[in-house]
């Protein structure tokens, strides 16, 4: 089970959360110009990273606020934890935290 | 056939050769799909200078990690002509392949535990019967009858309201199937390739030519991706994209008991399946880890909650001790289906997406795999299935209709 930090809460066992796919997947900004095609991409096509995954959490039975999360898809390991709208971090340059905030 | 009648041990079922510098199709994924599609290749189309690659050791993927359950009870007209082709090459390739992997028909029930799984199943089995699959409505006490240990009790969360049964379910001993398309493919002239880690592509212009692997680089005139869990992965090493999400997908095990468990039960409602095995574990599944992972291993509160469920419908098994647990990677797509056909890249194609049921698709995903290798051209059962359908919006939704719930 993973121990997930929720950036309102702290740490908290993964059951509380639900998961919300990859994150940084926005909304077209001109659905209507869009093709079959482009529409296909939208819709059905995420990433399928091995490795380091930006995805999307919320935090449902506690702040109920969505949040993005950097994880390593073989490792499970979390990496970062950061807010929604915020550009994914640069791992080699942001040190992962722990939930007691202390470097790892 | 009886326990002390096992086939031969697996090391001298098929040779091990070295890669040779070209073929006229290479495999990639040494699974039940990957060995099934080399069979028919070989079998269907005469193509016998053919290659199946696996990068680990034959079919200890998904294949060996998955619960067996085959049944054909699926909703939509496509998928069920589909895995009810796939049922019926089950009942015949034992003798065909001249090997007994112990395909018991011992059927399956899926139950219901609300009011709307109810009109849900009376509705699939109208439309099972329709397509020619057999399958029938049981009330609790039918239910009963068939599995004598299951609580029909109405005290409990979710109580069970009915079932859809399929006689002609039921499952097989999976590593004996794998074995038994290996020796084929072998006595075919089939190379099958172990610890040969597929690692990029050549391409000529958009036609793919080799591929490159850690036992050193392979001509091929075509390609086929039969990889389960790490299809995108290799689709993106060829420069495309699949609509596929990889998750966990754990099962367990417990010790021996005498017979107690007559037929398979699953739920999709309170999310467990259950059988005997032939020795005697009960085997277990539920569902996927929400998120997207390609760790063989899961997570401990999905094996919680199956446990939980499992318990409330067989009071008998809170004596049952849990003896292993595992994972495997499934290839979900959104539709819950398949995806068999042709890639943006020219001679390549892919059979990939059977996620979390793929096992019981087996001959038919070989099947028309090959048949699709071999002409360039979908079969009728695969035609549905193709990576297009994405685009044109006729997909083909499975998801519950098929009494599945991921
Ligand atoms: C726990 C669990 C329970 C399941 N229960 C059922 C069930 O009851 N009924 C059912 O119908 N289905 C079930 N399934 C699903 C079923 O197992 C799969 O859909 C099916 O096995 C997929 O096809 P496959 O056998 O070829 O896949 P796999 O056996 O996974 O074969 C793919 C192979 O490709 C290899 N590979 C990957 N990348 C490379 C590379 N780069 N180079 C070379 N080789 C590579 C892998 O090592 C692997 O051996 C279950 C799955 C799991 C995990
Ligand atoms: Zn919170």
């Amino acid at each position: 089970m993973l121990l997930i930090s929720c950036p309102n809460c702290g740490p908290r066992d993964e059951t509380e959360f639900h998961y919300g796919g990859q994150a940084h997947v926005a909304y077209p900004e001109s659905p209507d110009a869009l093709t079959d095609r482009q529409w296909a991409e939208y819709l059905f096509y995420r990433d399928n990273t091995k490795g380091a995954f930006a995805e999307r959490w919320v935090h449902s039975t506690g702040c109920r606020q969505w949040f993005n999360m950097l994880r390593d898809t073989v490792s499970y390991d979390i990496q970062a934890i950061y807010k929604m709208g915020e550009p994914r971090p640069d791992v080699n340059t942001t040190a992962a935290t722990t939930p007691e905030g202390a470097k790892k | 056939m009886s326990a002390d009648h096992l086939p031969e041990h697996p090391d001298f079922l098929w040779r091990n050769p070295e890669p040779k510098s070209s073929y006229d199709a290479v495999i990639v994924g040494g699974g039940g799909h990957g060995l099934a599609t080399a069979y028919f290749l070989a079998k269907n189309h005469g193509m016998t200078n053919i290659a199946v690659l696996e990068k680990g050791w034959l079919a200890g993927g998904n294949m060996a990690r998955n619960t067996t359950i085959i049944r054909s009870n699926y909703l939509w007209d496509e998928s069920a002509a589909i895995y009810e082709h796939a049922l019926k090459l089950w009942e015949i390739l034992p003798e065909e392949l001249e090997y007994d992997f112990l395909f018991s028909q011992r059927g399956v029930m899926n139950l219901a535990h609300t009011l709307g799984d109810v009109r849900e199943s009376v509705r699939r089995v109208g439309a099972n019967k329709l397509n020619g699959v057999d399958a029938e409505w049981l009330d609790p006490q039918q239910v009963k009858e068939l599995c004598p240990i299951l609580n029909i009790s109405d005290n409990i969360r979710y109580p069970v309201m009915g079932a859809t049964y399929q006689p002609r379910a039921g499952i097989a001993k999976h590593d004996h199937v794998a074995w038994a398309f290996a020796r084929k493919c072998d006595e075919l002239g089939v190379d099958i390739i172990q610890n040969c880690e597929v690692t990029g592509f050549l391409k000529e212009g958009n036609r793919v030519v080799g591929v490159k692997t850690s036992q050193g680089t392979i001509h091929t005139e075509k390609v086929g991706l039969a990889a389960a869990g790490h299809s995108s992965v290799l689709a993106e090493m060829a420069g495309f994209r699949l609509p596929i999400q990889s998750h966990p997908l754990q099962a367990l095990v417990s010790e021996l008991h005498e017979p107690v468990h007559p037929t398979v039960v699953m739920s999709n409602h309170v999310h467990v399946y259950v059988s005997q095995a032939h020795k005697g574990e009960l085997v277990m599944g539920a569902g996927v880890d929400s998120y997207n992972g390609y760790g063989q291993r899961g997570s401990f509160h999905v094996i919680e909650h199956q446990m939980a469920a499992a318990v409330e419908l067989f009071p008998i098994f809170a004596r049952a001790h849990v003896l292993r647990t595992w994972g495997g990677i499934v290839d979900t797509t959104m539709d819950a289906s398949p995806i068999i056909g042709t890639t943006p890249v020219e001679n390549m194609f892919v059979n990939c997406g059977w996620g979390t049921g793929g096992f019981k698709g087996t001959p038919a995903a070989g099947l028309t795999f090959a048949h699709t290798i071999a002409t360039g051209a979908p079969h009728e059962l695969n035609k549905p299935f193709a990576l297009e359908r994405f685009e044109t919006g006729a997909l083909i939704d499975e998801h519950g209709a098929a009494a599945v719930a991921h």
